[in-house]
Parts: C-alpha cells; sequence; structure tokens
C-alpha cells in the first residue's frame, strides 16, 4: 500500500529536498520540560501511557534547552520568571517553536495583574496557542497535531 | 487563662503601652502607639511567654489615616493562647522599628511587607525586596496601584487592545 505502489521497479522515491527536512523535523520534536503550573500536569499525562505522545514522536522530553526543538509553556509566567524563560529560549538551536498552552500562558489568563506576564507572547514568538483551563491531553495534541501541519508547510530558506 | 484576665495582667504592666484593647469571640487585639511596640513586644515574649511569631502582616486602609496597620500574630507554644499587636502608620511616615531582634522569622516577614507595601522598618538587617525582581518600582499591594495591568478585550475594542500588545520578535 502506499509508498510500496509508488516505488514502482526501479526503487527510487522523488520528493523535494523541503518536503523531506520538514516530514523528518515534525515528527521528531523533542519537547523541553518546561512546567510551570497546573498545566504542567496535563503535559505530563500527555506524555504518560494513557495519552502517549510518543505516537508523534515526542517521547523524549529534554530537561536540556540545548537538546530541544520545541518550548511547551505549561502555566503562568510571572514577572520574575519572564528572563529565565527567554534566557532558555534564547539558548535552543535552531530551528525552534514554542507552543503556549493554556490560557494563562496564551492571554494572562484569570491572572490579570502586577506579577503575571499577559501571555508569554510578550517574551518569545509562539507558534500554537492552546485554550483551556487547563487544556485536556486530547488538546495539546491537537495542538501538536497543528505545529506539525505548520512545520510541514515551512519554507525551508527561512532557517538558511 | 481568658481574654479577659489577660488583658487585665497587660495593662496593668504596660499601663499606656496600649492604647485599646478589643476582644472579639475571644480574639485579643492590642492596638500600640508605634513607640512603644518593641517595648510591649519585649514584655509579651518574655513575660506572657509568646514565644512564637506566627505571621507579620501590613493592611492598606486607604482613604483612612493613618493609612496602614502593621499586625503582628503571636502564639505561646507553653500556655497556647494568641494574641495581634496592631500598629497604625501614617502614610507620610510609614516607618516603625524592626522586630527581628526579638523574633528572627521577622526578617523575611518584614522583607516582604516592605516589598509589597514599602514600610521601612528601622534597624532591619537586610531591608531588599524578596518577592519581586530586584529592579521593580513600586509597592504593588498599595491600593493606588490599579488591580488589573491590562484591558480586557472584547470585539468592539479587540483590534485596538491588540495593536497596544508589545508581541516579542525572534
Amino acid at each position: 500500500m502506499g509508498l510500496e505502489q509508488k516505488l514502482g521497479d526501479m526503487g527510487i522515491v522523488t520528493t523535494s529536498l523541503e518536503k523531506a527536512v520538514n516530514w523528518a523535523r515534525s515528527n521528531a520534536i523533542w519537547p523541553m520540560l518546561f512546567g510551570l503550573a497546573c498545566c504542567a500536569i496535563e503535559m505530563m499525562s500527555t506524555q504518560a501511557s494513557r495519552y502517549d505522545l510518543s505516537r508523534f514522536g515526542m517521547e523524549l522530553m529534554r530537561a536540556s534547552p540545548r537538546q530541544s526543538d520545541l518550548m511547551i509553556v505549561a502555566g503562568r509566567v510571572s514577572r520574575k520568571m519572564a528572563p529565565v524563560l527567554r534566557n532558555l529560549y534564547d539558548q535552543m538551536p535552531d530551528p525552534k517553536w514554542v507552543i503556549a498552552m493554556g490560557d494563562c500562558a496564551s492571554c494572562g489568563g484569570v491572572f490579570n495583574n502586577y506579577a503575571i506576564v499577559q501571555g508569554v507572547d510578550e517574551i518569545v514568538p509562539v507558534d500554537v496557542y492552546v485554550a483551556g483551563c487547563p487544556p485536556r491531553p486530547e488538546t495539546l495534541i491537537d495542538g501538536i497535531m497543528k505545529l506539525q501541519e505548520k512545520i510541514k508547510h515551512e519554507p525551508l530558506k527561512k532557517w538558511q | 487563662m481568658g481574654a479577659n484576665e489577660l488583658t487585665q495582667a497587660l495593662r496593668e504592666a504596660l499601663g499606656d503601652g496600649i492604647a485599646d484593647v478589643v476582644v472579639f469571640r475571644d480574639e485579643v487585639t492590642l492596638n500600640v502607639p508605634r513607640e512603644r511596640v518593641i517595648e510591649v513586644l519585649t514584655h509579651l515574649r518574655d513575660v506572657q511567654q509568646f514565644n512564637m511569631l506566627t505571621d507579620e502582616t501590613c493592611v492598606d486602609y486607604y482613604p483612612r489615616e493613618p493609612r496602614f496597620g502593621i499586625l503582628y500574630q503571636l502564639y505561646s507554644i507553653p500556655r497556647n493562647i494568641r494574641v495581634r499587636v496592631k500598629v497604625m502608620l501614617s502614610e507620610y511616615d510609614a516607618s516603625l522599628p524592626t522586630a527581628t531582634g526579638l523574633y528572627r522569622n521577622a526578617n523575611w516577614l518584614e522583607r516582604e511587607i516592605y516589598d509589597l507595601f514599602g514600610i521601612r522598618f528601622e534597624g532591619h538587617p537586610d531591608l531588599r525586596r524578596i518577592l519581586l525582581p530586584p529592579d521593580w518600582q513600586g509597592h504593588p499591594l498599595r491600593k493606588e496601584v490599579p488591580v488589573t495591568v491590562e484591558e480586557n478585550a472584547f470585539t468592539f475594542n479587540r483590534e485596538r487592545v491588540d495593536a497596544e500588545k508589545p508581541y516579542a520578535t525572534e
């Protein structure tokens, strides 16, 4: 089925480099462990056996920003935490993506006050916003699949 | 020992060090002038055995003057009773002597009050911010600080709020 039919009898598949690279990038994203609040519980649940994020090639949550491609900001970011978050983002190697998980990371949520950053997009560029307070694991998985779709259509030249 | 006996004993020992006593449902609150607060706390600790400072907090009663109320919640472990000491401070002279000499844990509690209300504690060994970043401007739990920092976005003002928002770049 599928691939075998396209192979014909030559054993060769032709595609563009952009598609091949984006396919590889999108299916082996290593997220960084960045749990800040209650959303982190749902993120752990997403990654654990019941919802099993490894089906999408993302089972490897890295504790180091040097080894990760995706930052899932799970929870509210305080103004004191903001420089730390930006520092970790700067330490991640290109190409890198950010998911703002939950209402607090997306827009401040219920915390419209002096202590909380009103959306993590004030500090780092965000690719996908996941709504919910906290979002269920299915919602986060949907957000990750949206990100995969986005990566598959990214032009290669952007990253030199 | 009930609230009334305690009140009586304190009145006899301290005289006008205690300006006023409020007893509500066996909770004793001592209103103390600022000049006498260390004397009263020392007496409570050494004579009345209130050997634990449970909490030290501040209240902003804004339009009223004196504006700030500093509260010491004391507990006596050997006697299992509690007492509250309250000091009112003016907005224009918001400072009082530190209690770190009497209770060691007052150090961080007073740093928190300084951080969030801007009240200065004279003689405090290390009066820095404790919760907020060191370069923070202002004292956010004062009532003149607005509660919200961002305008709520609805359909009619969505575009304007979005235009004013500082988005990060790469």
